[in-house]
């Protein structure tokens, strides 16, 4: 009795034909998947040629970093340590960085409306109200720690910790990304001052950048490796097709489940 | 699956066609109001035009941020280039007596003016933030003629929609359309935190475009040519850059 399962889940007993993901979902997914590997790849192409950090409105190699990576740069001028320049990549990253942006950004619009038209957001991401509690989030936590495989219903529903992660990257992360990004645009800032004041300045705005986009890659790699854990085909198929089981799971589920 | 009905393959057609119809007249629309960069071609070219098109929407008349005095950055950082000809070297040794600045182009009288003359023209100081693409920046007053100013001098033709400006350096050379070219902020700049430009940071002459990144403030500017297309200059891409991977609107 897969409903009766510690791990908690939203609504009735879904309708085993139903899609675990709609198409609206999946197609979203994939895209942003693309674009944002694009843009992993292009930022640290771009972080590459000057791998210094700073604080404030300004900052360059004659100034003091906040902190350095310790890898060398693209760039001759920057002191590094290293008596080795990378080859410049900068053109073209930047280039694929911006219109991944774009992909990403109209993507997530998209996404974003059809949600919150459907009520996506309010079913599936929002904590059912039983799950709004510190215990509950624990608990999820500490099975996944324990290594516990996952709950029947989690292959058709979030639980509670999965739905705090993504809420997080939608609402806060990719938001603070944009805003961080747009605030290092001289052109945007003229047109909207606050949004780099705010942030303290440009550099501020451009180390703020980085830090948010490490988090989004640590949501990146645990989101992988969760989805490796919970069964990496079945999730993988949940997420292409549509369809959390096969068929034949389906049916004889159907069959289990009368009473 | 279930097959694909009839209505469904219309609707889809129909909405293709509506599709495609769409992007043509947005094309038609977004040329006519000068929002297609001269890079719109290629695999980056969606990107370079959305950004170019949102851009010009958004910031035709913003100003950039200037900063208080007190801003100023005490240690700017030239990013400095070699003198690039042995002819800069010998106006390097007259300080620059013989400097000229060329203007041609779509205009009503072809100049070419002296330091002098331009310091002659109302001229505009600004405490403005100069940023590299490669991510660092500095502060600093910038003291030049507005290129607005010399337009005007030389009689700018309504039809022109590019101003381009070219360095000693043969492989440094940019271009930006009128809104910027006009706008009150972008200066041909001979002064630097109150002394003369020094020749690390572009002097005697550097276009100074705050509104973009470091790259489009181009150094040792000797000549302007005023257009309506950049189709005939160098690969026709609005300046070199754009063939290194680097977008020609570099607003962000």
């Amino acid at each position: 009795m897969w409903y009766a399962a510690p791990v908690s889940v939203a609504g009735p007993p879904p309708n085993p034909d139903t899609p675990r993901h709609t198409a609206v979902v999946r197609v979203t997914h994939w895209i942003t998947v693309i674009a944002f590997l694009a843009l992993l790849l292009s930022g640290v192409e771009i972080v590459i040629s000057h791998p210094r950090f700073y604080w404030g409105e300004t900052g360059n190699v004659r100034t003091r970093p906040l902190f350095t990576l310790p890898i060398p740069s693209s760039r001759d001028t920057v002191p590094t340590g290293y008596g080795y320049v990378m080859p410049d990549q900068n053109g073209w990253s930047r280039s694929l960085h911006f219109q991944s942006a774009w992909a990403a950004v109209l993507t997530g619009l998209i996404y974003v409306i059809s949600s919150l038209w459907t009520g996506h957001f309010l079913r599936n991401l929002f904590p059912v109200p039983g799950d709004r509690t510190w215990r509950a989030f624990w608990q999820v936590m500490a099975k996944c720690l324990r290594r516990a495989p996952p709950e029947e219903a989690e292959a058709r529903s979030y639980n509670v910790v999965q739905r705090i992660a993504y809420l997080t990257v939608i609402f806060v992360l990719f938001p603070l990304v944009i805003w961080t990004g747009l605030a290092m645009s001289p052109a945007f800032d003229s047109a909207v001052p606050a949004a780099v004041n705010a942030l303290g300045g440009r550099q501020s705005a451009r180390t703020l950048h980085f830090i948010v986009s490490g988090f989004l890659l640590l949501f990146l790699v645990v989101h992988v490796t969760m989805v490796v854990l919970a069964g990496f085909r079945s999730r993988m198929r949940g997420m292409i097709t549509g369809r959390a089981l096969l068929p034949a799971e389906r049916t004889l589920e159907h069959v289990g489940e009368r009473p | 699956m279930s097959p694909i009905s009839r209505r469904k393959l219309i609707t889809s057609g129909l909405a293709a066609t509506a599709g495609v119809a769409g992007l043509t007249a947005a094309a038609k629309v977004a040329q006519h109001y000068g929002l297609i960069p001269p890079d719109h071609g290629g695999l980056y070219g969606p990107g370079q035009t959305l950004t170019y098109a949102a851009q010009r929407v958004l910031t035709t008349h913003s100003l950039a941020r200037e900063f208080p005095r007190s801003m100023i950055s005490k240690l700017p950082f030239a990013n400095e280039t070699p003198p690039p000809t042995d002819l800069f070297k010998r106006h390097q040794a007259t300080g620059f007596s013989d400097w000229r600045l060329s203007v041609d182009g779509m205009i009503a009288r072809p100049t070419s003016l002296s330091l002098p003359d331009l310091k002659s023209l109302p001229s505009r100081s600004q405490i403005t933030e100069v940023v590299c693409e490669e991510g660092w920046s500095y502060i600093a007053e910038w003291i030049g003629t507005p290129l607005d100013e010399i337009l005007k001098a030389v009689g700018a033709l309504p039809q022109a929609r590019y101003v381009v400006y070219f360095s000693t350096d043969g492989n440094w050379w940019d271009s930006i359309d009128m809104a910027d070219a006009l706008h009150p902020q972008t200066l041909l700049t001979w002064g630097m935190n109150d002394g003369d430009l020094p020749v690390s940071f572009g002097g005697p002459l550097r276009m100074r475009v705050p509104r973009q990144l470091g790259y489009k403030s181009v150094k040792y500017v000797t000549h302007l040519t005023v257009t309506d297309s950049v189709k005939h200059i160098g690969k026709g891409l609005g300046s070199p850059n754009p063939e290194g991977g680097y977008a020609w609107y570099a607003g962000i």
